[in-house]
């Protein structure tokens, strides 16, 4: 494996393991996952539906909790850190693409971009936004609301809320899964191109072999394990 | 820390997308409510106390039976109020041969100081009311304004000569109305008004003369305060201070139950608003969960999400009740326009109380009531954001309101200014909720448990209301306390309405004849016979003065009781009866059996027998003309003295008194048009004494119909208050719905189908509702009733019809109009919304 090759890993899992509970059995949906993601590199998580995709995603951007094992990022341990410790590292390092969008439906476009530097308490975000918006083809629509925005629109403004606070690392879980093959191809393609300018790092969830074939590493995930 | 300033632009962004309508809508209209009770309440309270005063001829009056001192009255202009003086006493009035006792009063300048006095320029003419006019002042010296009866026993004309003592007076007007008119022997027979200037001449103020003096003072009612608190100290025995509610038993109690019932109507629109705050707060932080787990995935600190929705709800809530208390005070501006033809004072611009009272209770509802479920906020997980159908964490705690309960309770103590009235309705509440939720839950599980026999439309209704168990109960609950609380103003604003206009219905006895010798109950039978006039109860009456209590001799001045000092003075009336009659009602004691006839044994009544400090088993004794009569105290009795009948402060059982020397009395209602029979009695039976009451009823009926009109509209407050409750309990669950609705009709179902699972789903939200309020106004009205109003509770099967009918009819209305925009939208848009 080429893990040992990577000198300083921004994201590093160890023994990574999560159980659920479900009524009297416990279901096993990650077990023993170790993996480690260098500055730079784009890597996809491939695996069937139920593989375990989205919950490792959620575990290495800490939004989820492991049963067992744990999950260094940028050198620091997540699961040490509080709840709000924790968020407090999302803002500054990460950035999320999601399946479905999830913009905040009562704020317009620009408003959804603005969002992540106001939390960190930046001011003058306005032109910093903008000018992302520009980036991603739409400064026509800056005032528009989510819902009066395409599935491609929407998914452009979530890269570029997901952009705006320089994130090292950006986290995409199935970024293309709502929208048709043309248009998903676009996404791609832009996220990418911001991966390449920004020299960010990208971990992708996806099940589309030919997104999966554009990363420079394929992590494929079976029935929650790490197959060789 | 800038959160504060990103709050404020949140703020404005939800508010731009019309995420917080509901809740401002709620609080303005609420707070709105309030503190339109608030002024309205305020004022309308002085007014009806003016009004009160009218009755008493000013805002303050000091009695005496000895010349007050000027320092009263310079007291009083110091202070910047108006006096007025006047004395009254009995004297024989002489014209020609002719000769009557006559109940004198002498007023100087400025008499009334409130009410209106009127007179007729139709001297002797009955009931000549439709020709009067408000006297543009008093007398002028020289002259005199009669009463109606004298002016009929004496045939007076309009400048006739009288003779009152030795002055010779002209009789100029005749009185239609006199403010001050009160019951009261001295006062009441034939009356004279005179100018104080006369006084002198007529010699009759001597050394001994029966004279009372009084001093008549008004202004602001803080100034008559400030007075009133110089004054008690000062006082000498036997000077004491009437204001209206030491004067008027009966309009102190009209407006002591509006009074409490104006409070009740503004703590049922508190319960309405806490209840809309609720729904509509855990509807803000439904559709708030995504937003903030976006937020705690872009980095965004639990406390900090907290205060960004913390700053939201205080600004808005201050904003809110701002605007509230601005609509309160059009609200009760517009009120008192239209009240103004009634309220015949002018009220005083409102303080600033009421507007802060709105603010702060409208902080409190909001925080009380919208923090329980905005604290979820702080704790929804960032993973929601990639597994949707987590976080969702329990938006309901009961126990999470309990800081909200708190708060209401204090409200409820505040603003109701009566701990037991606060305190019964308080509790009451909080056994709603828990008696509701418990209920709720165990008939929603009731009524799913069926679902699997029922047919299609049924089925998803039922499942509906099932799979929102925790919304549907709270729905229930929130809107059957709402409709708890305008059924149960509504049951005990009828019965209150009913009570008072039974206690005072049209054909109240209006005349009281004393002084009926024995041998004139025969031919006074016969003159109402002939006179078509219903002949009415007679009753034996006995006259003596109590001199010792349980043998120790009764020592009036040693009492440190006015009231006390004053029966102990004077004489009784004793009776007797067989039966209790229907307007008393034994406390303490018994009533005497037939067979008791002659023991020595008496009813006292509870006022009296508080005031000289006598209870069950003590033996009074009493002076009657010159013999000694003792008899035990049996029974104590309230007596209903509202009703204008005849009662007595002391009863015996029939064989006791028949020995003593007896006159009879009687009351009875005669219609204004056989006012000229009056005169015709008072010809055949001189030795009568009459007392004509009905000016008083007519006024105190005045007063009842305003008040009335008060509460009526106050009640449409409420009930408007309750429309936004039943708003809020409908919007609250709209999104689910509407979501659902996409589902069902991208699986094909029809728009018949969705609009009849929908009925199935509301209709049993309103059988809920509407079961759970008539439940629980039915209890609630009879313990505010029995304990607090005084009103005797009937079961009252309308409460539950009208509790039904109006829970489905209203929930299902109101929530097929809230649902809608669910039939009409198309699926794709709505589903591709929600994600």
């Amino acid at each position: 494996m080429a893990d040992n090759l990577i000198i300083n890993p921004i994201v590093q899992a160890i023994s990574l393991t999560k159980h659920v509970k479900s009524s009297d059995t416990q279901l096993t949906i990650l077990q023993d996952i170790n993996l480690e993601v260098g500055i730079g590199e784009a890597v996809s998580i491939v695996g069937a539906s139920g593989s375990g995709k989205s919950t490792l995603l959620g575990l290495l951007a800490g939004l989820d909790i492991p049963s067992s094992g744990k999950v260094y990022l940028n050198g620091e341990d997540i699961f040490s850190l509080s709840e709000d410790g924790r968020a407090e590292l999302r803002g500054c390092l990460l950035g999320f693409v999601f399946q479905s969008f999830q913009l905040l439906p009562v704020l317009t476009a620009i408003e959804n971009v603005m969002l992540p530097l106001e939390l960190t308490g930046i001011s003058n975000v306005r032109k910093i936004a903008l000018e992302l918006l520009g980036r991603v083809g739409l400064e026509a629509r800056i005032n528009h609301y989510p819902k009066q925005l395409s599935g491609g629109e929407q998914q452009r403004v979530a890269i570029a809320r997901a952009y705006v606070t320089h994130p090292k690392l950006l986290l995409a879980d199935e970024p293309t899964g709502n929208l048709d093959s043309s248009t998903g191809d676009q996404i791609v393609d832009l996220m990418f191109e911001l991966n390449r300018e920004r020299r960010t790092t990208l971990i992708l969830v996806t099940h589309d072999e030919s997104i999966s074939s554009r990363c420079t590493r394929q992590i494929q995930l079976a029935s929650g394990k790490i197959e060789d | 820390m800038n959160s504060f300033k990103l709050s404020l632009r949140m703020l404005h962004r939800d508010l731009r997308a019309g995420e917080l309508h509901v809740l401002i809508f709620a609080l303005i209209i609420s707070v709105g409510g309030m503190t339109t009770v608030g002024f309205f309440t305020d004022r309308v309270q002085l007014a009806l106390s003016r009004q009160g005063n009218q009755l008493l001829g000013a805002d303050l009056v000091i009695v005496s039976d000895r010349p007050l001192s000027q320092r009263y009255t310079g007291e009083a202009v110091k202070l910047g109020l108006n006096t007025s003086s006047s004395l009254k006493f009995p004297s024989m009035v002489v014209k020609g041969d002719d000769n009557i006792l006559v109940g004198i009063k002498a007023v100087t300048a400025g008499y009334p100081l409130r009410g209106e006095l009127r007179i007729t320029d139709e001297i002797g003419k009955a009931a000549s009311y439709r020709n009067d006019y408000v006297a543009s002042g008093i007398p002028s010296s020289g002259s005199v304004w009669v009463g109606e009866k004298l002016a009929a026993r004496l045939a007076l004309k309009k400048g006739d000569i009288i003779e009152v003592g030795e002055a010779r007076l002209i009789v100029a007007s005749q009185i239609t109305l006199e403010p001050d008119y009160s019951i009261g022997f001295i006062n009441l027979g034939p009356r004279l008004l005179i100018n104080a200037i006369d006084l002198p001449a007529t010699g009759l103020i001597q050394q001994g003369s029966r004279i009372s003096y009084r001093l008549l003072i008004s202004g602001n009612a803080g100034l008559i305060t400030t007075l009133r608190s110089w004054l008690q100290p000062n006082l000498t025995s036997g000077e004491r201070i009437q204001g209206i509610r030491d004067a008027r038993p009966e309009i102190k109690s009209a407006l002591e139950r509006a009074e409490k019932f104006l409070s009740l109507a503004a703590m049922a629109s508190v319960v309405l608003a806490a209840a809309a705050i609720a729904l509509a707060a855990r509807r803000f932080t439904m559709r708030h969960l995504d937003g903030c787990a976006i937020m705690r995935c872009l980095g965004a600190r639990q406390n900090e999400v907290l205060y960004l929705y913390l700053y939201h709800f205080i600004i808005l809530g201050l904003v809110a009740s701002i605007m509230g208390c601005l609509l309160g005070l059009l609200a009760q501006e517009a009120l008192v326009y239209w009240l103004s033809a009634m309220i015949t004072v002018e009220l005083p611009w409102p303080s600033l109380f009421p507007f802060i009272q709105g603010v702060l209770v409208g902080l409190v509802l909001l925080l009380g009531f919208a923090l329980p479920p905005l604290l979820n906020l702080r704790s929804v997980p960032a993973l929601r954001v990639l597994r949707r159908d987590i976080g969702i964490s329990n938006v309901y705690s009961l126990t999470g309101y309990a800081l909200g309960l708190g708060a209401l309770a204090v409200l409820f103590l505040w603003k109701a200014d009566d701990v037991r009235l606060g305190l019964s309705v308080m509790i009451g509440f909080i056994v709603a909720i828990a008696i509701f939720g418990l209920l709720g839950f165990l008939l929603i599980k009731a009524i799913s448990s069926v679902r699997s026999k029922a047919g299609g439309t049924w089925k998803y209704g039922l499942a509906s209301i099932w799979r929102r168990a925790n919304s549907s109960v709270i729905q229930a609950v929130a809107l059957g306390l709402g409709l708890m609380a305008l059924l149960t103003l509504m049951l005990i604003r009828g019965d209150l309405l009913q009570n008072w206009h039974t206690t005072l219905p049209s054909d109240s006895p209006n005349h009281f004849l004393v002084n009926i010798q024995e041998n004139q109950l025969q031919p006074l039978q016969e003159f109402f016979k002939q006179n078509d006039v219903l002949q009415p109860s007679v009753y034996p009456m006995v006259r003596g003065r109590i001199t010792s209590i349980n043998g120790s001799i009764v020592v009036p001045d040693n009492y440190s009781n006015t009231r006390a000092k004053r029966l102990l003075k004077r004489e009784f009336n004793l009776s007797w009866a067989n039966e209790i009659r229907s307007d008393n009602q034994i406390v303490d004691g018994e009533w005497w059996q037939s067979r008791d006839k002659g023991k020595a044994v008496l009813s006292l009544e509870k006022g009296v027998a508080k005031a000289i400090g006598v209870k069950l088993g003590d033996t009074l004794t009493f002076d009657i003309a010159g013999s000694i009569f003792s008899a035990e105290v049996s029974s104590i009795r309230k007596v209903d003295w509202d009703s204008f009948r005849v009662n007595f402060f002391a009863v015996t059982p029939p064989g006791v008194l028949e020995e003593y020397p007896t006159s009879y009395i009687t009351s009875f209602y005669l219609p204004e048009n056989q006012m000229d029979m009056m005169n015709k009695l008072i010809m055949a039976f001189p030795n009568f004494l009459v007392i004509d009451v009905a000016t008083i009823i007519t006024q105190v009926q005045k007063v009842i119909e305003q008040v009335t009109k008060a509460i009526e509209f106050v009640f449409l407050f409420t009930l408007l208050s309750g429309l936004i409750v039943l708003y809020a309990a409908v919007i609250s669950t709209q999104d689910e719905r509407i979501h659902e609705a996409a589902i069902f009709r991208t699986l094909g179902a029809k728009r018949s189908q969705l609009i009849s699972t929908w009925i199935v789903e509301f209709s049993i939200l309103g059988i809920l509702s509407g079961l759970f309020s008539s439940m629980g106004a039915s209890a609630l009205g009879y313990v505010i009733g029995k304990f607090t109003l005084n009103l005797p509770y009937t079961f009252n099967i309308w409460i539950w019809l009208i509790g039904l009918f109006v829970g489905v009819i209203g929930v299902v209305v109101a929530g097929m109009i809230g649902t809608r925009s669910a039939l009409t939208s198309p699926p794709i848009l709505v589903l591709r919304r929600i994600g």
